[in-house]
């Protein structure tokens, strides 16, 4: 489909690899929080429904969810060229960190402050999770059956701790039937 | 050197074969990449996996990188480009292509329902991880032993705070750095 959105915000492919090489670099804790904290509110170049939806695609196709969700958004924007340079931004910056983290973790990995700071930017890292998974719950206004689906996949999850694959490809069919009935349901 | 070629050559292969059952996410194959890693080729002991797993959380950018130091650990920098781009490379290729059909199909009402279907799965599943990195993350001395009030308090702050502010999250993990250095 031809993007209809002004010129402005359709990113170039310059743009494209900057910001995921910034959601790559400050992606501590969950890269899926960070890519809607900057694609949804700070360069506003996708809205709520549309990042929830294409990362819903993401989870679906096989491969990491944050590197499905930037080679399609890369390919929306700015086809090949774009999904390049976001995969290439998302990849990059956070490749070069972890050799050096491997390096330095070696060495110093078991001294008692690094661990104190891991395990306390564990806690709020977790903490931020579930407060972006609180905001979209919030700002998508899901009809009742959608919920019902939502909460499904979260307790099968975090209760039932079941494989991803079967929450992911068991619960689609009730997802789009939900989608279905609600759309109909408005019609 | 044929060695190391077999050794890239099998980082290769058992990567990508993961990459594509990943349905999920990286985190979704990590049983299977243990499997991989310590008992078909034993590279590593479980202890070191579960570090190095612990490392990239703790890193940013996708928690699939693990994938990159396992093959540095195996093979050192050939290793880890070899793995990153096995674990990246065909599923990203299958992910790409559905992005072009999907542009030639967008705007198909059964490809918009299929869309918004997806929506709760994925929001299930962010509050989901979150639940999980929160049992974890309360238990700093490891599993089983006491539960600690302050990360579960700096969990909950730091979810009202992502929540009910548009501020940086980066603040948020600094004060749980803060935190953790002066309390914990």
């Amino acid at each position: 489909m031809p993007d209809h959105r002004p010129q402005t915000l359709r990113p170039t492919v310059a743009q494209l690899f900057l910001t995921y090489l910034k959601i790559g670099l400050v992606g501590f804790g969950g890269v899926n929080a960070w890519a809607r904290r900057v694609l949804v509110e700070e360069k506003r170049w996708l809205t709520e429904q549309e990042y929830a939806e294409v990362l819903g695609l993401g989870q679906v196709l096989p491969g990491p969810n944050a590197l499905n969700v930037a080679i399609q958004l890369g390919d929306r924007f700015r086809g090949g060229a774009g999904a390049f340079a976001t995969t290439l931004g998302l990849f990059g910056g956070p490749i070069l960190v972890l050799m050096g983290l491997a390096a330095l973790h070696d060495r110093y990995g078991e001294v008692p402050l690094v661990k104190a700071v891991l395990a306390g930017t564990a806690a709020t890292a977790a903490g931020m999770i579930l407060g972006t998974a609180l905001k979209m719950a919030t700002k998508l206004k899901p009809a009742l059956p959608i919920i019902a689906v939502g909460l499904a996949a979260l307790a099968g999850g975090a209760v039932l701790r079941l494989p991803l694959p079967y929450i992911v490809l068991g619960l689609a069919p009730f997802g789009i039937a939900a989608a279905w009935w609600t759309l109909r349901a408005r019609a | 050197m044929s060695d190391d070629g077999d050794v890239l050559l099998q980082l290769a292969i058992g990567f990508a074969a993961i990459s594509m059952i990943a349905v999920g996410g990286g985190i979704a194959v990590v049983p299977e990449m243990n499997r991989l890693v310590v008992d078909v080729h034993g590279w590593m002991s479980d202890a070191r996996f579960a570090q190095l797993f612990a490392l990239a959380q703790a890193a940013p950018g996708p928690n699939v990188l693990v994938v990159g130091l396992i093959g540095w650990q195996v093979a050192g920098l050939p290793g880890m480009l070899v793995a990153t781009l096995a674990v990246t490379g065909p599923s990203g290729f299958f992910a790409f292509g559905f992005s072009k059909l999907r542009g030639k199909l967008a705007g198909a009402r059964w490809l918009r329902i299929i869309e918004k279907g997806l929506v709760p799965i994925a929001v299930g599943l962010i509050f989901s991880s979150g639940i999980i990195l929160a049992q974890g993350a309360a238990r700093p001395a490891g599993p089983g032993t006491a539960i600690s009030l302050l990360t579960l308090g700096l969990t909950v702050f730091s979810t009202l705070f992502v929540w009910l502010t548009d501020r940086s999250p980066l603040w948020v993990l600094a004060v749980g750095a803060v935190a953790g250095a002066l309390l914990l």
